[in-house]
């Protein structure tokens, strides 16, 4: 397995005064499902461009396998790309589509056909062969846009927020299929998207973006649970935030001083200094216990329900406290919105679930 | 709302009175057995359209208006390809007033260009013909293939283009295998136009012919004769049909899939 499949050294994008991509370096590895995540406008799709041949990078340069690919055209490039709208040819039937790219590689018509049946057995649309664009349902132009890149058995397939025009039941389908599909044909995938939890439930690994630089990189587990930064904290999952100031170190751990909770020893991840004034506590929804009784957690409140949102399998609670500036959101599988009788309750925290960031 | 309605009905009525009664005429006459166009109509007759093949000299006029129409339309519609999908394809610094320069020509009184084409032409040292008319028609021609390319091609997808360089092709391949086919409704709408401007122009011809008429101007000469006028309305009788059909056809194919799935069909090409 090569760890530095693709290399991505100081890559900086700018269009006008516009820093779309700004100094970008990592490397993705081989046979990897990799994500670069974030909201619209971070420069994950002019990076994904940037790999296709799309774009030139304004410095740095790329490697694909060794060599250098930072000058060559879209079509001199061992990469293929799906592309958001599927960019189907809507005048020639699917069969056609498929076998778009074969044509310079050199193949036989035999072959041809052999890698065209495969492929279309593989995304799942044998039958399909004479329907054009326009008498495919969303989902089928999808496969016919996958099938259409994978059949040129590219080294990267690069993926453009494909599944963004599918409603969610497909969406959901197709996120478990394609993570399967990559799994059974090892190419490795560079997918973008704006969906947290998508880029969560199929990567490998996941770079998250804002402003055209990467905030974090690190796998989907390790991203949630220990975020770097207020950015990814609040990007990944729905998060507390809660304000602080740190005492003095202690070992791995360090004296925090939450809001007016009074000061707890908190796990030093980050290895955020003494005395600052101004840090943030992280504290999931999920994580915190609300009850109709005081609980023996680190840190018990009682508060009152403002509002609660049923969802089927959990509830969201909003609830304001005494302590805490502003409202706390937590969920709960176990009581819903008909468990209290009247707003008062009681919500806990873990020590051990509040995570510590530096503020900006 | 009925009365409205009808105020509509018999208003657009009117109109196309208005437009088409005049053209009517002439086919009417065409088949009129006498020499004057007056009435009452004194009977039915196909002589005029005998009396029209038969000569020589129309045909000669027919097929140089042909010539010109062919080269004036071909060469047009692809400058104004080029230029159209330049347009509708990226941002560029002098946009607009390259954009109003390709359009001038379309806004020019017609005697102005001719007298300017006219007074290079022959002080260049060249003699008056069809080349020079049929560089006037290019010149004229190309402001409509504009109008027509740039409808067709403004709303393509351009990913389809990005699409065939990832999947290989450089681009040139690109061009032949999914941009032209795509906008060849528009291409074929835009030749037919222009053949039909160059084939009906007579400003033009009528300053840089010299000696080889163009059918318009054939017409022209005719008509100075009374005895030659009913095949002379024959004659523009069938350039009325012929000129029908063509406008319409190329309508036609503007539109072709531009309705329900824009952008989203060419015309079908087996490869």
């Amino acid at each position: 397995m090569n760890n530095s499949f693709i290399q991505i050294n100081g890559i900086s994008k700018h269009f006008g005064n516009v820093k779309a991509v700004d100094d970008v370096s990592f490397q993705i590895k081989e046979g990897e499902f990799f994500s670069l995540l974030g909201p619209s406008g971070c420069g994950k799709t002019t990076l994904l461009r940037l790999l296709a041949g799309f774009e030139y990078p304004t410095s740095g340069n790329l490697l694909l396998d060794g060599s250098d690919i930072t000058a060559l055209p879209p079509d001199k490039r061992p990469t293929n790309m799906v592309f958001q709208n599927y960019a189907i040819f809507p005048h020639i039937n699917v069969e056609k589509n498929v076998q778009f790219g074969l044509r310079k590689l050199g193949l036989t018509n035999d072959e041809i056909i052999k890698r065209v049946k495969d492929v279309l057995s593989l995304v799942k649309l044998e039958g399909y062969e004479e329907r054009y664009s326009s008498q495919l349902s969303g989902g089928q132009r999808q496969r016919v846009a996958l099938a259409r890149a994978l059949v040129r058995q590219p080294k990267v397939l690069l993926l453009d927020e494909p599944l963004g025009a599918l409603d969610k039941k497909l969406r959901d389908e197709m996120q478990l299929e394609l993570r399967t599909l990559q799994k059974e044909i090892g190419i490795t995938f560079v997918f973008v998207t704006h969906d947290q939890q998508e880029a969560i439930s199929m990567s490998d690994r996941v770079a998250v973006m804002s402003e055209g630089k990467i905030q974090q990189m690190s796998s989907p587990n390790e991203l949630y649970k220990n975020p770097q930064n207020i950015f990814v904290s609040d990007f990944i999952g729905e998060t507390n935030f809660l304000k602080a100031n740190t005492g003095s170190k202690d070992g791995e751990y360090i004296n925090v001083n939450i809001e007016d909770l009074g000061s707890f020893k908190i796990k030093n991840n980050l290895n955020i200094s003494e005395n600052a004034s101004e840090v943030i506590c992280s504290v999931r929804p999920e994580t915190m216990m609300i009850d109709t009784e005081k609980s023996d957690w680190d840190i018990c409140l009682e508060g009152k329900i403002k509002q609660t949102s049923y969802l089927g399998e959990m509830t969201k609670f909003y609830v304001e406290t005494k302590e805490i500036e502003k409202i706390i959101t937590v969920s709960s599988q176990y009581f819903d919105n008909q468990s209290f009788q009247d707003s008062k309750c009681f919500i806990s925290i873990n020590l051990a679930d509040i995570s510590l960031l530096n503020k900006k | 709302m009925e009365q409205k309605n009808n105020t509509l009905l018999i208003y657009t009525l009117l109109y196309f009175a208005f437009l088409y009664i005049p053209v009517l005429f002439l086919p009417i006459f065409s088949f009129n057995d006498a020499n004057y166009m007056s009435f009452p109509l004194s009977g039915f007759t196909t002589e005029h359209y005998e009396e029209m093949w038969a000569k020589t000299n129309l045909h000669k006029a027919l097929w140089a208006s042909i010539k010109v129409g062919i080269v004036a339309s071909v060469v047009s519609t692809t400058i104004a390809l080029f230029a159209a999908k330049a347009f509708a394809r990226y941002k560029f610094r002098g946009q607009n007033i390259s954009y109003g320069a390709i359009m001038i020509p379309f806004l020019i009184p017609e005697i102005i260009l001719a007298v300017a084409i006219l007074v290079i032409w022959l002080s260049l040292g060249f003699k008056l013909g069809l080349v020079p008319v049929t560089l006037g028609h290019i010149l004229f021609c190309t402001p409509f293939a504009m109008l027509i390319l740039i409808a067709r091609i403004e709303g393509f997808d351009f990913s389809l283009e990005e699409a065939s360089r990832d999947l290989g092709e450089n681009a040139w391949g690109t061009f032949y295998r999914v941009s032209l086919p795509l906008y060849l409704p528009g291409i074929i709408a835009s030749l037919l136009l222009s053949f039909i401007i160059s084939f009906d122009e007579f400003v033009l011809a009528f300053f840089l012919t010299g000696s080889d008429a163009t059918l318009p101007m054939y017409m022209w000469a005719q008509m100075r004769f009374i005895q030659k006028l009913p095949h002379v309305l024959a004659l523009g009788a069938v350039i009325i049909v012929f000129t029908t059909f063509i406008v319409l056809l190329a309508f036609w194919l503007r539109n072709l899939g531009q309705g329900k799935e824009k952008a989203e069909f060419g015309i079908k090409i087996h490869e």
